[in-house]
């Protein structure tokens, strides 16, 4: 056995169904050895950053963690945005990059690029494996560590001589042991009774939910807690979906993009008790001002994001879903919060029944996500792009139970037609959605190979407003002078770009044609484009 | 406030890269770092001065503990802390200024590891503070080179980190 063999066997013993990659000349062995292995399937991305994004998907609807592999040099840089991409919102991902011969290494040789160096600041872990016969050791501790504690892309990087060198023994070691790693998962008790003493005492409390509840598996937690106590719900943008839109505790995406309802609930609530969220800039945007107005807590798996951006009254560290249940058995009071619910009740429905402009010629994406919503199946899975069109999708597309996948900590453009292809690799029966903008659409369009490839069912929505929109917006209020450096001139005709990979299209620019053309998109029984009219002057605040 | 962190790592390639890394990345300012292997061959201790407020010094810990490599990490307190740095101190002497720096590495407790017609060059193993003046005494001569470790050190009393 030689080294690319045992760490196709360590992948297959780990579970994996399948690998996103791009092969190259010092990635070969390993790919070769996977030719022998029928169980892990093999998805060829046409460019790098992809391999990550589709990595991304498929861990995050499987719960499984994603695995890319690519070459040295460029192939390795390339995937850079990928694993950034995965570890600003803790995705479980190994990522596994050929490497020059070991021997050679240092000299700059062609196609040699230190990776783990590279991506030291935005990667949970790396290997740089030197002897074959830690192959096995190395991908069992991989596998551990991106999938345990607060989840993320771990790199491994082997050179092509280790790849093609000889094992004595494949030894698979049955546990895992890392000293200097040893995650936290059950809540300190004497903490998690002090949080209930909080809860008692509220009157207006308030859950902000995060993606830390998804990656926990403790969505239905989550809503036993607050229904249990009677808290409303706001969610950051990686918490999108844990409470359906039309359940009478949601109150929607709080933040600098969110809904005003939401932010309007946690600009009074008397106790924020925060889920699985690191209160990031974008969702928490007056860190200090919470805190000295309201009662915190923090409930996280990371104890570094507890006063890293905000210090909470009762930190709470551990696994979300065990925290949460530990707290459900230890009983939760009732909170007196009748009065509050009520108040925040009108909050939504002001909110709820807003109403959106209408220009002739163009439809308004905020009028589009409202009639989507209603006609998508249950557990639909969309994935959203970067700019205009995520803020519009996160705010007014109505959620039932199934999931809103979008790169809410880096802000990658061109994740959400990747990601959907993970998505669809996990679960091909799953309806899926992309929705993008024609900025985001540009940097992944070269993807829809794989759609036309593997006949993917997947539907995507794209708004053309032939300008970067949210920039465009942004450009358009002081200090800035105007638009500038965003037309989107010489885009190609998007239907004529997916008619060259056989999938079909259609356009829309009516409101009155928008139900009949989103039935006869959503109906297609493949893939299918649909392209959605904006005017460039649409601000995500209309 | 100047505070040390003790830091027990597995001494392995690429993990002082990721410390000096870690600590670039989120704007921490070092004042010093000084790694050595320890009793253990399989761990190394790094000494790291900060020079930060307490809510600065929690999260560098957390920071550090994030890192799968390192095994544990404790702020010392200064009045349970023996800490010391070594200096390596080369000055300008001539037979009129030899026994004057003679003096004040006797005062010091310093120690004389290389002489020439033209230089002494001086050891000191002492706090920061103290090589901080047995520094400023031999400047008046011209002081043609210096050495110094960064601090080192360990709690007082028979516990360990």
């Amino acid at each position: 056995m030689n080294g690319a063999q045992a760490l196709i066997e360590s992948l297959r013993r780990e579970g994996v169904e399948r690998i996103f990659g791009y092969a190259g000349a010092t990635i070969c062995p390993a790919v070769d050895a996977l030719r022998e292995v029928p169980e892990i399937a093999y998805t060829l991305v046409r460019t790098e950053q992809n391999a990550g994004h589709m990595a991304s998907g498929y861990a995050r609807v499987s719960g499984k963690t994603g695995v890319c592999m690519v070459t040295s040099g460029p192939g390795a840089t390339n995937l850079i945005t990928g694993i950034a991409t995965a570890y600003l919102d803790s995705i479980p991902m190994v990522a596994i990059t050929g490497q020059v011969p070991s021997y050679l290494l240092g000299r700059d040789i062609f196609q040699e690029v230190d990776i783990t160096g590279a991506v030291a600041p935005f990667s949970k872990h790396s290997y740089l494996v030197k002897d074959a016969s830690q192959i096995p050791r190395v991908v069992r501790e991989a596998f551990h560590i991106a999938s345990t504690g607060r989840p993320g892309p771990v790199l491994i990087d082997i050179p092509i001589d280790i790849q093609e060198g000889r094992l004595e023994e494949f030894h698979w070691p049955e546990e895992v042991n890392i000293r200097g790693y040893k995650p936290s998962v059950r809540g300190n008790d004497l903490q998690i009774k002090r949080v209930a003493e909080a809860i008692a005492k509220a009157r207006q409390p308030l859950i902000c939910a995060g993606g830390g509840v998804w990656l926990a598996g403790a969505r239905e937690e989550l809503v036993e807690l607050a229904e249990t106590a009677r808290i409303p719900v706001v969610k950051t943008m990686m918490g999108i979906g844990l409470m359906p839109t039309n359940h009478p505790l949601n109150m929607g995406m709080v933040g600098a993009h969110g809904n005003h309802c939401a932010n309007q609930a946690l600009a009074k609530s008397d106790l924020l008790i925060m889920v699985g969220t690191r209160a990031a800039d974008r969702a928490i945007t007056a860190p200090d001002e919470i805190q000295r107005r309201m009662a915190t807590i923090h409930i996280d798996v990371d104890p570094a994001e507890i006063g890293k951006n905000m210090q909470a009254a009762v930190p709470l560290v551990g696994n979300v879903k065990v925290i949460l249940r530990q707290l459900l058995e230890g009983g939760v009071p009732v909170t007196d919060s009748a009065a509050w619910r009520e108040k925040l009740r009108d909050y939504r429905a002001a909110e709820l029944s807003r109403q959106f402009p209408r220009r002739e010629g163009y439809v308004f994406p905020g009028t589009v996500m409202r009639k989507l919503g209603g006609k998508l199946e249950d557990n639909a899975v969309v994935c959203v792009d970067v700019g205009q069109n995520q803020i519009f999708t996160c705010k007014y597309l109505p959620q039932k139970h199934g999931r809103l996948l979008t790169s809410g900590g880096l802000g990658t453009m061109g994740y959400a037609l990747p990601a959907a292809i993970g998505v669809k690799a996990a679960q091909p029966e799953r309806q899926t959605l992309v929705v993008c903008g024609d900025g985001s659409f540009q940097m992944a369009m070269n993807e829809l190979a794989a759609v036309a490839c593997a006949g993917m069912d997947l539907k995507i929505l794209l708004f053309r407003n032939n300008t970067l929109g949210l920039v465009h917006q942004i450009q358009s209020r002081a200090p800035y002078h105007g638009p500038f450096g965003v037309a989107l001139d010489g885009s190609p005709d998007f239907g004529k770009i997916a008619g060259a990979y056989g999938i079909p299209s259609l356009t829309v620019n009516d409101e009155d044609q928008l139900d009949g053309a989103i039935s006869r998109f959503l109906e297609e029984p493949g893939p299918c484009l649909m392209i959605c009219d904006v005017h460039p002057d649409v601000s995500t605040t209309d | 406030m100047k505070q040390t962190i003790s830091v027990l790592v597995e001494n392995q390639a690429g993990v002082l890269n990721r410390i000096t890394g870690l600590f670039s990345r989120r704007a921490f300012n070092i004042d010093s770092l000084a790694v050595g292997v320890t009793d253990d061959p399989a761990i190394s201790r790094i000494t790291i001065i900060v020079d930060s407020g307490n809510s600065v010094v929690e999260q560098v810990e957390k920071q550090l503990n994030k890192l799968i490599e390192v095994i544990k990490v404790r702020t010392i307190p200064e009045d349970k802390m023996i800490g010391r740095e070594l200096v390596l101190l080369k000055v300008n002497a001539t037979n009129k200024t030899r026994q004057d720096i003679m003096t004040i590495c006797d005062i010091m407790g310093a120690k004389v590891t290389d002489i020439s017609p033209t230089s002494m060059t001086l050891e000191l193993s002492d706090t920061p503070d103290r090589i901080d003046t047995f520094e400023a005494m031999l400047r008046p001569f011209s002081i043609l080179e210096v050495a110094r470790t960064g601090m080192i050190a360990l709690q007082k009393g028979g516990g360990k980190i």
